[in-house]
């Protein structure tokens, strides 16, 4: 993990932040085959992703977002990663490998990183829908809890690997029920079933 | 790359003057504990002695410089009045603490502590400009009100409240009357006295002096339990050996705000009036924060809807610009600025807002060189923003 007040100066951050590559223009005439939006501007970030996709392989991507500076640099970098994958694999990319090709975020940080990837699922999602196949990565074991954001079992699974042990810690790392906060009941219920499966301490 | 530096976060903190410096570094060696009855430390008490009536003369209790005690801080000073108030209350029949919504975190978490006490708090509402509501206030005050405890000038936006009204208001109702003055004092006329202030708190490194000294006045007659307890410096309201060197570097630091309080904020009032009237027209679509002519002459706090603070804060920043902002992103937590939202700005702009803190060292070409790159700043981020400005 970089320093957590170094981390914009890693080469790899300051590069996506000051350079971000694929950003959406309106001049340029992109024409996005499938979109996903996610994320809520009273939350203080927004993610939109467009692709291009040909034979299930996403050919081009272009993304805007209202967020920080490490939402930016993360979605520069996934949107460079993505770029020629299936769809398949680019749905099972997880923040963190993006996260580790950004040479690591402080953890306060790591939560502003996965909205790129909920918004590139979202997108990958409305693909699917448009050739017919609506939900059909779902079907790999993700259920949805928290609607307004877009967060699934995994994604709280997940946490709690990485250390979430508690309400707020899960919070921290996923911004869950932070909008109408209507799934906590059941966000929680799993938090604790996976704190007790994963959960070493 | 260009390392040009501009700094506009004086209401973190500031640099010392180099007065301060001077003086701190002159009287370095002086090592003796200003408690000692030899004449080495009776040379350090004298300095001591010497720093507390300047502290004294910026608020306005020249005539009584005792009732100055130094601590560590701000924090240290609003939460030995807070502990005073938990004290009281727990033998006394008045109980009610009011505050406001906009306080400083060190008020809000101590007053949120005596809550969690069973204390009554009222938090009172401000307006779109930061204003309290007297109405509000007025309906609130009663004769349980033990404490009122209203900060002198906010920290983020600058608006300075009505605290001679306040203060009248407060003591016609029997009760104590603190208020936090770290941002006031040095910025604009702090009189314990014309805000019939039983308690004030001050922190020197906002007046370019060191960190880890500030003071509490404490008006004779008020009540004070001391926070911490030991040797009987201060007059038992705070123990603990003399900070000389820190502390004479407070007296020059008061000195030095008192002397130079009209032309400070003549000069920097300017130059923050040109920021904020360059940045009006050089950019669509923003709000000024805060109150428009009852604001601390340094402070400018604007939201660029449509583009995140933070975001916006380390693009300045990759320019050499160094502001603050109340994005939640920036301060890691989930909520933006409080005291925005307090105000009535929504979240949407709470999160794209920019705090500009100018001071003793800021010119015009700092701020045309802010006009010259934050323009370019907020466009680029709205270009790339989901949210339309």
């Amino acid at each position: 993990m970089s320093d957590a007040f170094n981390w914009l100066y890693s080469d790899v951050v300051k590069d996506h932040f000051m350079n971000p590559k694929n950003v959406y223009e309106p001049d340029e005439g992109f024409k996005a085959d499938a979109q996903g939006m996610t994320g809520n501007v009273k939350c203080g970030d927004q993610m939109l992703f467009m692709l291009k996709v040909k034979d299930d392989v996403i050919e081009d991507v272009r993304w805007k977002t209202y967020g920080c500076a490490s939402a930016i640099a993360s979605t520069s970098m996934l949107s460079e990663v993505i770029k020629g994958m299936g769809i398949r694999e680019a749905y099972n990319i997880k923040p963190e490998d993006i996260v580790k090709r950004l040479g690591g975020l402080p953890d306060n940080k790591i939560h502003c990183s996965v909205l790129g990837d909920k918004a590139l699922r979202a997108a990958i999602d409305d693909h699917l829908a448009k050739t017919g196949r609506e939900g059909a990565f779902r079907n790999e074991g993700v259920k949805i809890i928290c609607t307004c954001l877009n967060i699934s079992d995994r994604d709280i699974e997940d946490a709690v690997k990485q250390g979430a042990r508690d309400w707020e810690g899960l919070q921290e790392r996923t911004k869950i029920g932070t909008v109408c906060g209507g799934c906590k009941k059941e966000a929680e219920e799993l938090l604790h079933e996976y704190v007790h499966i994963f959960a070493e301490d | 790359m260009e390392t040009r530096k501009v700094y506009m976060d004086y209401n973190a903190t500031t640099p010392l003057h180099p007065a301060v410096k001077d003086a701190m570094v002159r009287d370095l060696e002086l090592y003796a504990n200003a408690s000692s009855m030899h004449q080495d430390g009776r040379a350090a008490r004298a300095r001591v002695e010497e720093a507390r009536r300047a502290v004294a003369e910026l608020i306005g209790a020249g005539a009584d410089p005792e009732r100055v005690v130094f601590t560590s801080g701000g924090s240290e000073s609003n939460n030995t009045v807070f502990a005073t108030a938990f004290h009281l209350g727990r033998k006394g029949p008045r109980r009610a603490i009011i505050t406001t919504s906009i306080e400083h975190p060190c008020v809000l978490n101590a007053a949120l502590w005596l809550k969690d006490e069973g204390f009554p708090v009222t938090f009172l509402k401000v307006d779109q400009h930061g204003k309290i509501d007297m109405d509000e206030f007025k309906a609130a005050l009663g004769p349980e009100t033990l404490l009122v405890s209203i900060m002198a000038a906010n920290n983020e936006i600058g608006t300075i409240q009505d605290l001679a009204e306040i203060g009248r208001l407060a003591k016609a109702a029997g009760a104590l009357f603190h208020s936090d003055a770290t941002q006031a004092a040095g910025k604009i006329p702090v009189g314990v006295d014309e805000w019939k202030a039983d308690y004030l708190t001050l922190s020197c490194h906002k007046i370019y002096g060191p960190k880890g000294v500030g003071a509490l006045y404490i008006r004779k007659g008020a009540p004070i339990e001391p926070l911490i307890r030991g040797g009987h410096q201060e007059h038992g309201h705070r123990a603990g050996t003399y900070n000389n060197v820190g502390i004479l570097g407070f007296g020059e630091a008061a000195r030095l705000a008192k002397a130079e309080l009209a032309e400070y904020a003549a000069r920097v009032g300017a130059l923050r009036n040109r920021l904020r009237d360059g940045i009006v027209a050089a950019i669509p679509k923003v709000k000024v924060n805060g109150h428009p002519v009852q604001v601390l002459p340094n402070t400018l706090n604007v939201s660029f809807p449509g583009a995140e603070g933070e975001a916006i804060l380390l693009y300045l920043d990759l320019a050499g610009i160094e502001v603050s902002t109340g994005s939640a992103c920036a301060s890691g937590s989930l909520e933006p600025s409080h005291v925005l939202l307090a105000t009535g700005v929504g979240p949407e702009l709470a999160h794209g807002s920019i705090r500009f803190s100018l001071g003793r060292l800021s010119t015009e070409d700092d701020v045309d060189y802010v006009l010259s790159i934050l323009p370019g700043v907020i466009k680029r981020l709205r270009a790339m923003s989901t949210v339309e400005a």
